[in-house]
């Protein structure tokens, strides 16, 4: 019972010290539970119910001596048990008002005794036995919370050990008590689960309807109703935060006709009078001083007469709109409780039904953003106005004819609520690609196009015919030219999704193959998309996924890939098991033809299936969580197989679904062991330009790895890459071509291999007048390729410096990261530097210092770096930029590591001319330096160890860094594993050492030890460094004790 | 009397078998077995030729499903291919041939067959309207509940009838269902569904070893 006591229990919440259990009905179902338990103890388990109890429990009593009969010896105010323990104790001892007991015999008479005040004396007993089992069976038996329960194990152990009676009635009570603990958890679990949760939007909802029924009068249910506080959290609530940890949502004063104004507790339990508030304090009292009701209204009509009354005669108009705030309520609740902390409008914004439904309620204001222009809202605005008129528009939505007996009416329009739930709880890293617009209906009836007329004919013959006329009119309705929006919105607008999404729940194979051709061509649209989505379309095909007809599963896929075009939708996909169901499509251009189906009327080929099945993948596999899904549902090999295939609109989307989840980690490394980068490599030399696009765009997020890099070489992927550059017209292929060659020139060998395929000089061709997605790869591959001398040089002679400085002004930040980045690399060559010092590439490079990114930054101060070493009078150069060293220095502020170790490294190449040393450290840099000291990135510690080194060459730069508290830290970085880390520290610490005091801290901090293992390094840079130390060192010492001596 | 319904079913097997190209002979024996059940099931004189049009109809409801009686009688008459009021073997065999296997040419020549209520080559405006009398549920608001009829018509002429002379012809129907197979059974079905069709077959065709 320990735990369901901890657990379960309610104890009070506002108070300290002791905790005291709160009347609520589930603390009384819990002591009911335990007092049954005990009084039947004694007949059920007499030995057991002998059993000394370790310690007595203990606790204050209301029961009189007098009222204990025979069986006691009283005496004035203290009662004896006649019971008596082995060693003489009586079992039962009351003394005032204090009671000892110690068997479960005499518990039970207790509380025969105590007959009506039973409940009372038991919750006495728990709040002064926090945890009674330790009583009964010793400390041994304590409840432990989140562990494991050992204690019946050890008594086991024990039980072998001896054979003793005492312990055996020992294990049955524990297992007993276990027992009664499972009971109360359980029957607890009921009650809760029976229990309604508020929220803040339901008491939100409740206030606001209660509102406008009170004033003055004789009408209204209340007198005022009103929030304690103005302010509203972002969660909804209004109750300070510390009291929101309690559940408490906000408070009220009621004023109800027939008596005084009541302050009440909104919490998440329920609602309840609290102390009220005091005047002098504006403090409210927390302290809960009534039952706990259900709801706002509920309370009411408990406490006042007038209210009940009243609200009897306005029943029927309140709880029309009641009904209303409802459902809107319990939408948000569902979100709410997913995520409290978001705003509780945003389940308003996401779902379009959902909106219009409010929208109709509420007041036609509308407060919503959304990402269009101003126009497009504008227009949506006038439209969703002229809706809350009852329109034309609307009519056929709302008198759906009956329909025929066979087709169900099931779809119900609040699955779109539910939803919204999930909306919230998936990771927002998925790229969304349908923004999700706001509606945007046909207007007004005058303009509307013919086709409408025509659509709404046949919906109606949809919804009251039987198969035949079903058929005709799906047939029909496909004359129409359904790529155009006019007709795809005519069809949603007179609620023709409804209808056709209701077939596809249907027997009918033809009506279902008819409703899904056209659901598979309306669906390229967004706003039909997300309707269907809403109707809940999308469980219904998933299910179709199931059938034998293969024309069928064809059609449902592919409309499937289609709508799974946004987030939720893919997300509705896989949670109705549409991912595994697609995966087992593809296996069917291996499986055999079924024997039955080969007379089949609507013959479709098996490679069909798998291509739709490839394709719904395709839709599906950008959703993160999705990707994971389909490579568990075992989707990598049969990928892998059918890449194997010649079909090529079976390529496409096989390729593209590789192509699309080969962002995983856990993707390129089974695509590696399935062998498919050599299906790629093939497929680069195929005549389909799209082919050729999602292979290189496949190679391109494969190659993440050298592994992959080198596959792609040895399967001779190099070359078709290459000769795929000379051809620019296909900007898309053109920016995957070249994000390849950029993944792959990661690769020295491909480097190489690039050169050779006269590569190099293409991509600096392509530096002008492209997309910027190709520039991003291109500048990314030249950037890899300078890496080398060579390229370095050929660069140069292509003239790609110049069209690689101009690109430094752009703002596209990946550009601008792999600008920076070429732009560095091209610098480590003197002659290049040059070029890049005429055209003003250093003021470039600097200027993007102020760059916003932290990616940007940090490649920028890289890129700097060799500048400074390569250009002629670095120094002079650097000093002309006007306040550039200020903003160099002030980087040190940042958060970022990288942009860190970049700025380090920058002030390391700065620092090595004297002036410029002085100007940084009269910026400051030595406490910015060593407040970074304290850092565990090696990266960092690297740059910052050298910068160190550099600076404390200038005046007493050495003595400020020892101030600033920077060598201790320093010498724990011989402690790393990374010998650049060691090479650069031991620097630092051999410049830092010519003073005196820093010789000190470093002694204290055990450098010479740690120094001395780095000199026996093989890098003799360290070697040199750390020995120059240690003599500082050890000359400091010899000095002391020269003058101690002297 | 035994050994002699065998011979003849051997040899009914025989010349049938070569009339039929979608069955195997095991087909066409199990089939022709199932034509003398049901002609002794249903017939009282045991001379009849073979399945009258009630036995048959009520074959098409239970077996198939099929529910509207002028479709079915159509059917009977596509079977009974001479006139005269019973199906008898050859016409079952070759009938349910088109009937459970037959190419989409066949069947599409079938349903003409079948829709052409007074095989006259076309099926005209009153013998679509005579078929789709049913299709639409009726709505009290309407004044005419023909109407929508009628336009149901004028909406299947529009999307089938290609030379505009305002009927069927078969050369309009087959274009039609070449086009959209859906279209095959345009006017009410009048071909077995997947499942029952499946039924059918599993229960007929299953081998009586696996009994």
């Amino acid at each position: 019972m320990g735990v369901a006591l901890t657990r379960a229990a309610q104890w009070t919440t506002a108070g300290f010290g002791t905790g005291t259990l709160e009347l609520t009905p589930l603390n009384e179902a819990i002591l009911n539970d335990i007092i049954k338990f005990v009084e039947s103890f004694t007949a059920k388990y007499p030995q057991e119910a002998e059993f000394v109890f370790k310690e007595p429990l203990q606790w204050k009593t209301t029961l009189k001596p007098s009222e204990f009969e025979s069986g006691y010896i009283v005496s004035g105010t203290t009662v004896q048990s006649e019971e008596n323990s082995k060693d003489g104790q009586p079992l039962l001892l009351l003394s005032g008002t204090d009671i000892k007991v110690s068997s479960f015999g005499q518990l039970s008479r207790l509380l025969r005794l105590a007959r009506d005040k039973k409940l009372k004396e038991a919750q006495a007993c728990l709040e002064a036995n926090r945890d009674p089992v330790v009583k009964i069976l010793g400390a041994g038996y304590g409840t432990v919370e989140g562990e494991e329960d050992l204690s019946t194990i050890r008594f086991l152990d024990k039980m072998k050990k001896d054979d003793d009676h005492e312990n055996n009635i020992k294990m049955n009570i524990s297992l007993l008590l276990q027992q009664l603990d499972m009971h109360l958890l359980n029957s607890s679990l009921k009650h809760i689960s029976l229990e309604i949760r508020l929220n803040p939007s339901a008491i939100k909802n409740d206030v606001d309807l209660l509102k406008r029924f009170s004033g003055e009068g004789e009408q209204t249910v209340l007198e005022s109703i009103d929030y304690t506080s103005d302010f509203e959290f972002a969660n909804g609530c209004r109750a300070p935060p510390w009291r929101q940890m309690h559940g408490e949502i906000c408070y009220l004063i009621v004023k109800p006709h027939d008596c005084d104004s009541i302050c009440l507790t909104c919490s998440t339990a329920g609602i309840f009078v609290n102390g009220g508030i005091d005047n002098e304090a504006e403090e409210i009292d927390y302290e809960r001083h009534s039952e706990i009701y259900k709801d706002l209204v509920t309370f009411l009509r408990e406490k006042s007469a007038k209210f009940s009354e009243n609200m009897s005669k306005q029943q029927h108009s309140f709880f029309g709109d009641k009904k209303k705030g409802k459902k809107k309520s319990t939408s948000v609740t569902e979100k709410e409780e997913v995520c409290t902390l978001s705003k509780p409008s945003l389940a308003l914004e996401k779902s379009p039904s959902e909106k219009r439904r409010t929208l109709k309620k509420l007041e036609p204001v509308l407060k919503w953003t959304c990402p269009v222009t101003q126009e497009k809202k504008n227009s949506a605005k006038e439209s969703q106005d002229e809706k809350s008129t009852p329109s034309i528009t609307e009519k056929p939505k709302s008198t759906s004819p009956p329909t025929l007996a066979g087709k169900p009416q099931s779809l119900s329009r609040c699955k779109s609520s539910v939803k919204i739930e999930d909306l919230v709880s998936e990771s927002s890293s998925e790229s969304e690609e349908d923004e999700e617009q706001p509606d945007h209906r046909q207007e007004g009836q005058t303009d509307l196009p013919s086709e409408y007329w025509q659509i709404q004919k046949l919906v109606k013959y949809l919804k009251g015919g039987n198969q035949t006329a079903t058929v005709i009119a799906l047939c029909s309705m496909r004359d129409f030219n359904l790529t155009l929006e006019t007709c795809q919105l005519a069809i949603r607008d007179v609620g023709g999704l409804e209808v056709l999404i209701n077939l596809l729940d249907t027997d009918e194979v033809k009506c279902k193959i008819g409703s899904l051709k056209i659901l598979k061509e309306i669906s390229h649209n967004s706003q039909i998309r997300r309707a269907i989505v809403d109707l809940g379309g999308l469980p219904i095909m998933v299910k179709i996924l199931d059938s034998p007809d293969k024309n069928l599963k064809c059609l449902a896929a592919e409309t499937i890939a289609n709508v799974a075009n946004f987030r939720r939708a893919r997300r509705t996909v896989r949670q109705h098991g549409g991912i595994k169901k697609l995966v087992e499509l593809l296996d069917y251009a291996q499986s055999k033809t079924d024997p039955m189906h080969h007379h089949c009327l609507y013959e479709t080929k098996d490679v069909e299936v798998a291509r739709c099945g490839a394709l719904a993948l395709w839709s599906c596999s950008k959703s993160h969580i999705n990707k994971e899904a389909i490579r568990k549902a075992g989707g990598i090999p049969l990928l892998a197989r059918l890449l194997k295939s010649s079909h090529q609109n079976m390529l496409i989307p096989v390729v593209g679904t590789l192509q699309e989840c080969a962002s995983e980690e856990r993707y390129r490394a089974a695509i590696k062991a399935e062998r498919i980068i050599e299906n790629l490599v093939k497929n680069l030399s195929s005549e389909n330009e799209v082919l050729q696009e999602h292979c290189a765009m496949a190679i391109y997020q494969c190659a993440e790895d050298k592994e992959t890099r080198d596959l792609v070489r040895q399967h001779g992927g190099l070359k078709p890459l290459a000769t795929l550059l000379n051809n620019t017209d296909n900007k898309e292929r053109l920016a995957a071509v070249t994000g390849a060659i950029w993944k792959c020139a990661i690769c020295k060998e491909n480097v190489t291999k690039f050169r050779e395929y006269k590569a190099i000089e293409t991509l600096v061709g392509l530096l002008t007048d492209q997309p910027e997605e190709v520039l991003v790869n291109v500048v990314g591959a030249l950037g890899e390729c300078c890496q080398e001398h060579e390229n370095r040089v050929i660069i140069r002679k292509c003239g790609g410096i110049q069209p690689l400085v101009n690109l430094l002004v752009g703002t596209n930040q990946a550009l601008l990261v792999n600008v920076t980045k070429a732009v560095g690399a091209c610098a480590a060559e003197p002659e290049n530097m040059m070029i890049i010092d005429r055209l003003d590439g250093v003021r470039l490079l600097w200027s993007l210092l102020k760059n916003p990114h932290p990616d940007v930054k940090a490649s920028a101060a890289w890129a700097l770096c060799p500048c400074i070493e390569n250009a002629k009078d670095a120094g002079e150069m650097v000093r002309s930029f006007v306040g550039g060293l200020e903003l160099v220095v002030n980087l040190l502020k940042s958060e970022n590591k990288e942009v860190l170790a970049s700025v380090c490294a920058a002030i390391t190449n700065i620092a090595k001319d004297q002036e410029n040393l002085a100007v940084i450290t009269d910026h400051g840099v030595v406490p910015l330096l060593s407040k970074l000291a304290n850092t565990n990135n090696d990266k960092l510690r690297w740059h910052l160890a050298e910068a160190i080194s550099r600076c404390c060459m200038w005046g007493r730069n050495r003595i400020a860094f020892g101030e600033h508290k920077a060598v201790a830290p320093l010498v724990r970085y011989l402690k790393s594993k990374d010998t650049n880390v060691h090479r650069a520290t031991a620097q630092a610490l051999y410049q830092l050492s010519e003073d005196a005091n820093n010789c000190i801290t470093m002694h204290e901090n055990g450098a010479v030890r740690l120094l001395l293992d780095m000199v026996g390094s093989p890098d003799e840079v360290l070697q040199e460094a750390a020995a120059g130390c240690i003599s500082n060192i050890r000359r400091l010492a010899l000095a002391t004790e020269k003058a101690k001596y002297s | 009397m035994y050994t002699a319904n065998r011979k003849r079913l051997q040899k009914l097997t025989d010349c049938t078998s070569k009339a039929s190209k979608h069955f195997n002979r095991y087909e066409i024996e199990c089939l022709i077995k199932l034509f003398y059940t049901l002609l002794e099931e249903t017939a009282e004189k045991q001379s009849s030729i073979g399945i009258d049009r009630n036995a048959f109809r009520n074959f098409l409801h239970t077996t198939f499903g099929m529910t509207d009686d002028m479709i079915m009688d159509r059917v009977f008459r596509a079977f009974d291919k001479d006139n005269d009021g019973f199906v008898n073997v050859t016409e079952w065999i070759s009938g349910l041939c088109i009937f459970l296997r037959g190419n989409l040419e066949e069947r599409t020549k079938y349903c003409f067959e079948v829709y052409d209520l007074n095989g006259d080559g076309f099926i005209s405006r009153e013998e679509m309207f005579h078929m789709l009398k049913n299709s639409l549920l009726k709505q009290p608001s309407e004044e005419d509940p023909d109407e929508g009829i009628k336009d149901l018509v004028d909406i299947t002429l529009k999307k089938m009838d290609h030379d505009h002379d305002g009927k069927l012809s078969f050369a309009d129907y087959e274009t039609s269902v070449k086009e959209e197979a859906l279209l095959l059974e345009a006017f009410g079905p009048c071909l077995p569904d997947t499942k029952s069709h499946l039924e059918f077959e599993a229960q007929v065709f299953k081998d009586p070893h696996d009994l």
